[in-house]
């Protein structure tokens, strides 16, 4: 079972639950069960296209996804996944 | 001047006496630090620690742009700044603070917004620029701006729990530069979709320990000892102490620094992060009117869509719906008499109100303008601000 650490800003959608055990040969899996588990998620994670947004980046182990197969990079039972979405600062005007 | 022909006085060889010492380090090193110009962008959390450690280093020059004023909710935080300097420029309280603690070196303030008109001029003076600003636009254009004048950009970002480094645009032994922001990060969030800390909070002592790292990079850019985060991504989880690192890379379609820029010059950051996007006009009250409609007892209800523990702090006697209920709430919310929405300072009852009119068609909804925080200020000082 791969392990999924939600970052604090999402945390709130996963009913503040960090670490999610799913059941996923790859990342494009994955993200379907992180999404179908916690609804709110989607919006903040997939783009109305169903692409992982741009401001959200994917790593397996210590490699982003980008550097790998994408969405199709395959985790094992023993993968961590990190959602490491951009963080800014402060400014209420975000 | 070349590092080499930097000298130091004997007040100064006994205060860095510490750094000196360490075999790796050592005057060499020190005298980098005396020759080095370093440009940080904001003095708040993250530049209080990245300011205050960099001047007790001996960095022989610091130049600071903020044009914000000390609050006392920044001091949480911000520790640069004391009760005296409430009200006070930033930068100024800041070089105040700066040169008690080493009088040995230089302070350049500019007390301005850094704006994609001054960026380049600025930051062209400086060596290393530390990026501690607070919102997404201010983050690209810091980027781009050093991509443009080649300087490396020591990043720090923290929000609640959580906390990210790297260097980027860092030049290696060989020149080659190393990935920047828009490799990491291509667009931002749209608005509203990440919460910021004015909304979400961050823990007091989180830009302590990410400030004191970013400053950390930013000596061993200048020096050259040790290995950067360049290439590396750092983020640091205070809630469960987990720190991960991971690698980043360089990225052929990168807007500004791939194979085939299209970013010349610095463009309109706020337009590039989509604060610029029409949105449709929605209703709004001043304060002062709002106030009239209570003296005269017009009939309306009024909603507070901010947080518990802000409506714990003060109130206006608005029933409390916090912004992300509203929907699920919105049979609270009368159709046939005025309502007026507020939050601390307008910008999440007008999300509120956006979304009631777009979902449940609500036409007699008004955003209160400059929020609670207005209303203290132009009619009832006596309450309390935070």
């Amino acid at each position: 079972m791969a392990t999924v650490i939600i970052p604090t800003p999402l945390r709130k959608f996963t009913n503040n639950t960090a670490k999610i055990d799913i059941h996923a040969g790859t990342i494009e899996e994955t993200v379907n069960e992180l999404t179908v588990n916690f609804p709110d998620l989607r919006k903040h994670l997939l783009d109305e296209k169903g692409q992982i947004r741009s401001f959200i980046n994917i790593f397996v182990g210590e490699s982003d996804i980008r550097d790998l197969q994408q969405e199709k990079t395959s985790v094992k039972t023993d993968t961590l996944i990190s959602i490491v979405p951009a963080i800014a600062g402060g400014n209420l005007k975000i | 001047m070349s590092y080499s022909e930097i000298q130091f006085s004997r007040e100064e060889l006994a205060r860095y006496n510490r750094h000196i010492i360490i075999p790796e380090f050592g005057l060499e090193s020190q005298r980098k630090l005396k020759a080095a110009k370093v440009l940080v962008v904001g003095s708040g959390g993250l530049g209080s620690p990245v300011l205050l450690y960099l001047a007790a280093a001996g960095v022989g020059t610091l130049g600071i742009i903020d044009f914000d004023v000390v609050d006392d909710s920044n001091l949480q935080r911000q520790i640069l700044f004391g009760v005296e300097s409430i009200g006070a420029p930033k930068v100024e309280a800041a070089r105040e603070r700066l040169l008690a603690l080493n009088p040995h070196i230089k302070i350049q303030l500019y007390n301005e917004q850094l704006t994609s008109k001054n960026a380049l001029d600025v930051i062209k003076e400086y060596h290393v620029v530390a990026d501690g600003t607070d919102n997404f636009p201010t983050r690209y254009l810091v980027n781009d701006a050093c991509i443009l004048t080649g300087k490396p950009n020591v990043y720090a970002s923290i929000f609640q729990f959580e906390g990210q480094v790297s260097v980027f645009n860092y030049r290696n032994a060989k020149g080659e530069a190393g990935p920047n922001y828009r490799d990491l990060y291509p667009t931002p969030p749209p608005p509203g979709l990440v919460p910021s800390c004015a909304e979400g909070g961050v823990l007091g002592v989180l830009p302590g320990i990410i400030g004191s790292m970013q400053a950390s990079e930013v000596i061993k850019v200048i020096t050259g000892v040790g290995e950067t985060l360049s290439g590396r991504f750092f983020i640091f989880d205070a809630l469960n102490f987990e720190t991960r690192t991971f690698k980043i890379s360089r990225r052929d379609d990168n807007p500004i620094s791939g194979k085939n820029p299209t970013i010349k010059e610095l463009i309109d950051y706020e337009q590039f992060c989509g604060m610029k996007t029409v949105e449709k006009p929605i209703k709004e009250i001043s304060v002062k009117d709002l106030y009239d409609w209570q003296v005269r007892g017009e009939k309306f209800q009024l909603i507070d869509v901010r947080e518990p523990h802000e409506y714990d702090i003060v109130n206006l006697g608005g029933e409390l719906i916090p912004l992300a209920t509203v929907s699920t709430n919105a049979d609270r919310i009368d159709k046939d008499r005025k309502v007026v929405l507020h939050c601390k300072m307008g910008g999440r009852s007008a999300k509120a109100v956006r979304e009631l009119e777009e979902k449940y068609g609500f036409d007699n909804l008004y955003n209160l303008k400059g929020g609670i925080l207005a209303y203290i200020d132009e009619v009832k000082p006596e309450l309390t601000k935070y």
